[in-house]
């Protein structure tokens, strides 16, 4: 690891002005993925601004019967709110499905937003990769691919956004809320997170002077039908091959309302749009979802070894929307 | 009561619990420092640029050695086929001796520093660049221009009986399939340490290894010293598998260090370490037919293999050992190829060739009761061998028929229904399969002093290693056995290279080994004891000895003593001499339980039988989590284990615990691991070793479950769910 400044920021203002006037800073939170990619001399910042001392965590009820989540809240504090679990028990699930209880007790809502790519060849200072070192090259394409990106590639990076919360918070059309020495910006998050592009090594909408500093999500009734549904390699403990969130309405067997978004598949937590635009209004059968997974997947673009996520998407869609159609949002 | 076969806690358990019990990366010493590795980053080669500068200037750098500066190694020692040790150096490479690249991953310079973090810094700062050459490191394409392994004094390449083929080409039912296994890797808790101290010409190291006075002897010639100045401390492994039993870089390169500053030096690898600097378990590729009659008698076994080895070393593997002696068929040919690739040597993994060859074999047994139509545990009891198939030898004691019969009754495999795909529990499909387990067992020498005090006491001394299995505990119970004393009056010392010499922690051997030894001394003492009595009388073994105004009786084996006059190869030449007209082994049988997810395809191993014949269980409980633990092993590898080789580079590309993945807690059901528990005739305290036995079968009894659970058979480890869809 790289020899780097410690701040221990007392307050909001300071941790700002910390990152406003010094090149390579980065907040420091949970320090679950950072810590690691420092120890890998993929992040290597001169200054890490220590934040978790803020009082930025906690869930509160907004007056709109939405929430606000503080950018430090826990993801186990998230996931064990009785307001979450009733309102958007997707959530909870999504994070409940993530990593292992001590990284959940360490990880806040804010870093997991940020968590970086698991590609082998990202983690690899050996290989080349446009994410890592910009315009040196690809080598996860032609390469081990099986856990890499089918949508949202491009030429340059295919590789996956791996959280599991942040799946969830895009079906929920969460806010995040940003602050910095200018002032305070909402983004929404379907354009918080960013494909690669020819632009791998932005990844998101967030300036390098900002801070997160809160996650909203609106009220959302059809998010009380909600799951969260991670198929991996093994039973816990691992990255999403595919993921899917859903909520979903039906009256008198029509599909009234849905969401849906998928893991482990986008280059992006990726919100399945075309997938609720072809089922809304349609009957609320294995057809339609099978349908709709069609319809969102037609823009897939897979490696060999990675072909079977289209497969394995389409069925994990239908299956998770089969369930919110009979055994409700029990996990 | 006698206290071989209680279930005892573990005798270093309050160590390990309490942390007490120190491992090789937490000794410390005056002015100790910390080293870090640089590795290559390309599979051949040469060095043509080494830039030191910055690494030098890292706040705390005591020494950046690379080719250039570093002292000469000694070349290792040679194999030596009758001494079984030297088939242990991980790499002939003088590391630090060339420019030369043999492997992606080889350390290229070793920084020493007085900090852990200004060490790792200052690696990443050395500055290297390359001549590639071409480098042979994709295994499947180098497969076509396998050769034949060639025998050796242990082993053979191609055995056979009868005409295989021809058999095969008329059996009226028949099986021909191809199997592949990837390369695994041993992921010990403990990644590999060393902590080195030179004092003029002698050197002392904590190492965490299961070869103790292997790593001694190496050590010795590498930088040309005597044996007897070299001192190897291990009384604590933290796991190994086979992947501490041979020298690999990072012992080497610590004394190396230590040597070249003049200073205490500790070199713990990280993980990513150990995976490119420890070799992991070949890659094969087999094949096995089956010939039978209608009736399902095996007219023909043909099961060939291809496996790898380095350019700078490694070991074939005997994939097809098993096969020569499971089971009763009237043709046989076992034929091993290998293939000889620039990456590191592959290494000894839990159960050699057996944990792999196995899962092809009673995989193709399993999809033959298919096609028979037969149960497949009513095959194994048809094609049961009374004699060993390959050449009519005696087995020792081969129990099979009841340890079928008993896993079948506990697991309630006869409630199966035999169509596949059937079986469903919920939105679940469940499928069981069945696959036996062997291990061949041997006994090596081992040289051990027993003592019995006149307070009643026993010190029990050997060097032999404990990285967790219960070695200790063990063997106290041996001797507190054998001398018909409270095994809390046993103590045992070991895992230290001053110690009487025992044979390496591998094949399975420790156990019975020093038991063997123990045996010998035990009488010894005995015989000492008689022979006092009668002169000063004496009821009580403690009694005698105050009696006789000794302070204790004392007994060795080894080379000192009468017992043991002849040196350790020549004694080992003995016992296999002895032991040749015999097939012996550990045996046992896996029933397991899949759900399978038939949309996604997730498998889940929901139940385990395994029922074991491994002579006498001298502690059921450490025995049962050796088992336990060779079976979690055995899923990783059925269902989710495996380095990716980058055939571009010859780089692993998953170095790491989060991307290789072995079972965690949620992937493993309750075990239900019993023993038929009856002495082996022919070894001492009818113990058979327990190391390995466990692993062998285990992906086979996965694959096999879930064949029933879907009907589909999957040939590639691992069993992906990609696979399934």
């Amino acid at each position: 690891m790289k020899s780097f400044a410690y701040v221990a920021a007392p307050d909001t203002a300071t941790a700002l002005r910390a990152v406003a006037d010094g090149d390579r800073v980065k907040f420091l939170a949970g320090g679950t993925n950072l810590v690691d990619l420092m120890r890998e001399r993929i992040e290597q910042p001169d200054t890490v601004v220590d934040i978790s001392r803020l009082p930025m965590s906690g869930v509160e009820e907004l007056p709109d019967g939405g929430l606000r989540i503080g950018a430090l809240t826990t993801n186990s504090g998230v996931a064990a709110d009785p307001l979450v679990w009733t309102r958007y028990p997707v959530l909870a699930q999504a994070i409940l499905n993530g990593a292992s209880p001590q990284l959940r007790n360490m990880a806040t809502v804010g870093g997991n937003l940020l968590q970086r790519t698991r590609c082998l060849y990202f983690y690899d200072e050996a290989a080349r990769c446009n994410k890592r070192a910009p315009g040196s090259g690809c080598d996860a394409i032609g390469g081990f691919s099986r856990g890499s990106a089918v949508l949202g590639v491009s030429e340059h990076c295919i590789a996956t956004h791996p959280s599991d919360m942040a799946v969830a918070l895009v079906l929920l059309d969460a806010t995040v809320e940003v602050q910095s020495t200018r002032g305070t910006r909402r983004i929404p998050i379907a354009e918080f997170h960013r494909v690669p592009g020819d632009a791998p090594h932005v990844e998101t909408a967030l300036a390098a002077d900002e801070l997160i500093t809160a996650v909203e999500l609106p009220p959302a009734p059809v998010a009380a039908n909600s799951r969260y549904r991670k198929v991996r390699d093994r039973a816990a403990f691992a990255f999403a091959l595919v993921s899917v969130a859903a909520a979903l309405r039906v009256e008198d067997g029509v599909v009234t309302e849905v969401r849906l978004a998928l893991g482990g598949v986008g280059t992006k937590p990726w919100r399945a749009t075309e997938a609720e635009r072809t089922l809304l209004g349609r009957p609320a059968t294995d057809e339609s979802f099978r349908l709709a997974a069609d319809v969102e997947l037609r823009s897939a673009t897979a490696t060999a070894q990675n072909a079977f996520k289209v497969e394995l998407a389409r069925r994990t869609v239908v299956t998770t929307l089969r369930r919110l159609l009979t055994g409700g949002s029990a996990a | 009561m006698t206290v071989i076969g209680q279930p005892l806690d573990r005798v270093d358990g309050d160590a390990k619990t309490t942390g007490a019990a120190r491992f090789a990366a937490e000794h410390s010493h005056p002015g100790l420092t910390h080293a870090a590795l640089v590795h290559a980053t390309i599979a051949r080669g040469r060095i043509t640029a080494l830039d030191t500068a910055a690494a030098t200037a890292v706040p705390g750098v005591v020494a950046v050695l690379t080719h250039r500066n570093a002292p000469p190694l000694q070349p290792p020692p040679e194999i030596n086929p009758l001494d079984f040790n030297t088939l242990f150096t991980g790499t002939f490479v003088r590391y630090l001796g060339t420019d030369e690249v043999h492997w992606d991953g080889e350390p290229i310079a070793v920084v020493v520093a007085e900090t852990l973090a200004a060490a790792q810094e200052a690696a990443a700062l050395v500055r290297v660049e390359y001549e590639t050459s071409d480098a042979a490191v994709d295994f499947a394409a180098a497969e076509p221009g396998a050769w034949p392994q060639p025998d050796s004094p242990l082993t053979q390449g191609e055995a056979g009986k009868g005409d295989a083929e021809a058999a095969l080409a008329v059996a009226p039912v028949a099986v021909d399939l191809r199997f592949t296994t990837p390369q695994h890797q041993h992921n010990a808790i403990e990644p590999h340490a060393t902590t080195a101290v030179w004092d003029g010409d002698r050197l002392t190291v904590h190492d965490s290894t299961q070869s103790i006075d292997w790593f001694r002897t190496h050590l010795a010639v590498s930088f040309g010293v005597p044996t007897e100045n070299v001192r190897v401390l291990a009384p604590f492994v933290g796991g190994a598998f086979g992947g501490k039993g041979s020298i690999w870089p990072g012992t080497v390169l610590a004394a190396l260090a230590a040597r070249a500053t003049g200073r205490p030096v500790r070199l713990a690898l990280t993980r990513e370490g150990v995976y490119r600097t420890v070799g992991g378990r070949t890659p094969s590729i087999q094949r096995v037919a089956l010939g039978a009659t209608r009736d399902g008698r095996l007219t023909s076994l043909v099961h060939t293999s291809t496996s790898r080895i380095g350019h700078v070393g490694g070991i074939p593997e005997q994939i097809t050992e098993q096969s020569r002696h499971a089971y009763a068929a009237d043709n046989l040919l076992t034929r091993q190829l290998l293939v000889q690739v620039d990456l590191v040597s592959n290494a000894f993994m839990r159960a050699p060739g057996a944990a792999i060859g196995s899962f092809a074999l009673e995989s193709a047994i399993d999809e033959l009761a298919y096609e028979l139509d037969v149960d497949p545990v009513e095959l194994r009891m048809r094609n049961e061998p009374d004699v060993n198939p390959l050449d009519g030898r005696e087995f020792a004691r081969r129990r099979q028929r009841e340890v079928y019969a008993r896993g079948a009754a506990r697991f309630g495999w006869h409630e199966r229904s035999p169509r596949p795909g059937t079986t469903r529990d919920g939105r679940w499909l469940v499928g069981t399969g069945v696959a036996s387990a062997y291990h061949p067992s041997y006994q090596f020498p081992a040289d051990v002093t027993v003592r019995l005090s006149a307070d009643g006491t026993v010190l029990l001394r050997c060097g032999f290693q404990e990285m967790g299995m219960g070695a200790a505990t063990a063997q106290a119970q041996v001797a507190a056995d054998a001398l018909g004393v409270p095994v809390d009056a046993v103590r045992v010392e070991y895992g230290d290279s001053a110690l009487p010499p025992s044979p390496g922690a591998n094949v399975s051997i420790q156990t019975a080994s020093i038991a063997g030894a123990v045996l010998e001394a035990t009488a010894e003492i005995k015989r000492s004891l008689s022979a006092l009595a009668e002169r000063t009388g004496g009821d009580s073994p403690a009694e005698i000895i105050r009696n006789a105004g000794v302070p204790h009786v004392e007994a060795a084996v080894g080379p000192e003593t009468p017992a043991g006059r002849m040196t350790g190869s020549e004694r080992f030449m003995a016992m296999m001499m002895r032991d040749q007209h015999l097939v012996r082994a550990a045996t046992g049988a896996h029933f397991c339980e899949v759900r399978v997810d038939p949309e996604t395809c997730e498998v889940r191993v929901s139940r385990w039988v395994g029922v074991f014949d491994i002579g006498t269980v001298v502690n059921p409980k450490t025995a049962g989590s050796q088992l336990r633990g060779g079976i979690v092993m055995g899923l990783g590898m059925a269902l989710s284990e495996q380095a990716l080789v980058d055939p571009r580079t010859g780089r692993i590309m998953n170095p790491s615990l989060a991307e290789y993945h072995v079972p965690v807690h949620a992937d493993v059901p309750p075990i239900d691991v019993s023993f038929l528990d009856e002495p082996d005739p022919t070894m001492p305290f009818g113990i058979r070793g327990a190391g390995e036995v466990g692993i062998t079968g285990a992906a086979a009894a996965v694959a096999n479950a879930v064949r029933h659970a879907t009907g589909k058979r999957v040939r590639d480890l691992p069993i992906t769910l990609d696979k399934l869809l």
